[in-house]
């Protein structure tokens, strides 16, 4: 069991923000974090890591004690035994693929890690490439190999995939599962993508102004809330008259769908307006939020 | 017959001078770049003085510290047998200080402009600050580093104001060929002061173009 209650005074871009956390983690699993930009995920990311200094509270990752104001215990970012995946993926521009993994290890550690990770990865193939050849998705991979080379107990994912097109984001969650699956290690992955969240984690921590709004199954947060049965969000583009009935053209996540919607429907939407689609039988109903 | 000593005293001098800043630099640097309290503001105001104080004020102030009738000067002398006012190792302080911005403002400037990610990986990644700083900042940093290495050698060479205070022009030990120059004008052996001159522009020029071209292969290697 992770377990860490946290207090932070932070100065965000939005003004000043208390930080006030508390959350615990079983063994081994993922659980991902979401919620608006300035809301501290990544602050809480790095006092996990030792890279910023909490004002109170404490940390226990397993049996060892990271993080205890109170007996005054502020283990070093060194001996945290965490893999950090940075936004910017962080890889070393002096080293190629090969060493930035390779540097992750110890003296006295097997090397044998190395081709299992760039095998997981897909990055056999690039060893000894430079990191300026490689492309975004492929800098990710390295960054991913070498958070885990040192068998981490917490893994923490600071929005790993934000930077990536969308073909190669399904890609990379696919090694994400399958990195996990295999160290078996604790993550928490920070990120906005709800279709990333529902896929990877088992519970979404919904951070809010700096504290747990709520900590669930990603299912339960993102049920949607609405009064219709079966229904969607979706933003209206256009209508059109055809025979007796409207057909429109509705935005739904990345598809655009047409339906028959009645005249009184349709009339009072603007392109652009965000609406509740919902079906009875073949008839489909909108209704501006 | 021109003296060759003066040439060599410059080119002594600038290595030594060099050598000592590259490894005062890169900890205060580092130290300036991880600060952002007075403490930090105080010390850059103290790096930069020299660029804005002419070198007459420094070399005056050094003169009046090494003589041994004030309480340092002083100090030295009885304690240690050292005089350093009119004597290589007080031209060596002078530059020293007289260059100090020449190389620590390029190494932090280099030093800010890495992502700070990257140290944080590093530590993440269980290495600590020294291993940080020889594995990951300072081979990232290199252009810097050179421009730091040539700059402070270049301006070593081109010193006068300093020497001419705290040195004098001693023959073989104070006597750099800046110095050189200005007593061969003085005597009006115009042909000695052009061939120290032409030295001194031959040796400026010189550094200077290895420095430009090598940043620019260094900047390709990184582009790709």
């Amino acid at each position: 069991m992770t377990h860490f209650s946290l207090q932070k005074k932070l100065h965000s871009a939005e003004g000043p923000l208390s930080l006030d956390v508390n959350c615990d983690i079983e063994d081994g699993a993922f659980i991902s974090l979401y919620g608006p930009s300035g809301a501290g995920k990544t602050s809480l990311l790095r006092m996990l890591a030792g890279l910023m200094p909490p004002d109170s509270g404490m940390i226990k990752v397993k049996d060892e004690i990271w993080f205890d104001s109170e007996k005054k215990i502020n283990i070093i970012p060194q001996q945290r035994l965490t893999g950090f995946v940075f936004q910017d993926y962080a890889l070393f521009p002096n080293m190629n693929v090969e060493q930035n993994i390779l540097y992750a290890l110890g003296k006295n550690d097997s090397k044998k890690i190395i081709d299992e990770l760039l095998d997981v990865t897909g990055l056999g193939g690039l060893r000894d490439k430079r990191i300026q050849m490689l492309s975004g998705g492929q800098q990710q991979r390295v960054a991913l190999a070498r958070a885990v080379a040192r068998k981490p107990k917490l893994l923490l994912l600071d929005e790993p995939l934000s930077a990536i097109d969308n073909e190669m984001r399904a890609n990379l969650q696919q090694t994400l599962l399958s990195i996990h699956a295999q160290y078996n290690v604790t993550a928490i992955i920070v990120s906005h993508d709800i279709n990333e969240i529902v896929k990877l984690t088992s519970k979404t921590i919904h951070l809010q102004n700096g504290v747990v709004r709520q900590y669930q199954p990603p299912t339960e947060i993102f049920l949607n809330q609405f009064d219709e049965p079966g229904s969607m969000k979706g933003v209206f583009l256009s209508a059109e008259k055809a025979a007796n009935e409207y057909e429109a053209l509705i935005l739904t996540g990345e598809q655009v769908i047409k339906i028959s919607c009645s005249e009184n429907d349709a009339k009072d939407l603007q392109k652009g307006d965000e609406i509740v689609l919902s079906f009875k039988g073949a008839t489909a109903f909108l209704r501006k939020l | 017959m021109i003296e060759t000593a003066p040439i060599f005293l410059t080119l002594e001098l600038a290595s030594l001078t060099t050598v000592i800043l590259f490894f005062l630099a890169i900890p205060l640097a580092r130290w300036i770049s991880h600060k952002k309290n007075i403490f930090k503001t105080i010390a850059e105001v103290i790096v930069s003085l020299p660029l804005v104080l002419p070198p007459t004020v420094i070399g005056f102030y050094l003169l009046l510290a090494f003589s041994p009738s004030n309480s340092f000067g002083k100090f030295l002398d009885h304690y240690f047998d050292i005089r350093l006012a009119f004597s290589f190792g007080g031209l060596l302080i002078g530059s020293v200080i007289y260059s100090l911005p020449f190389m620590v403002h390029p190494v932090l400037s280099g030093l800010t402009s890495l992502p700070a990610s990257l140290e944080d990986a590093s530590y993440s990644l269980g290495k600590t600050k020294t291993q940080t700083l020889f594995k990951v900042l300072l081979p990232n940093i290199k252009p810097s580093l050179l421009t730091g290495i040539v700059l402070t050698f270049a301006h070593t060479i081109g010193e006068f104001g300093v020497v001419l205070m705290i040195g004098g022009n001693i023959p073989g030990r104070t006597n750099v060929a800046s110095i050189a120059v200005y007593d061969e004008v003085e005597a009006l052996n115009y042909h000695n002061a052009n061939v120290y001159a032409a030295v001194l522009v031959g040796i400026s020029v010189t550094i200077l173009f290895l420095l430009y071209l090598s940043n620019r292969k260094l900047q390709e290697v990184k582009i790709l």
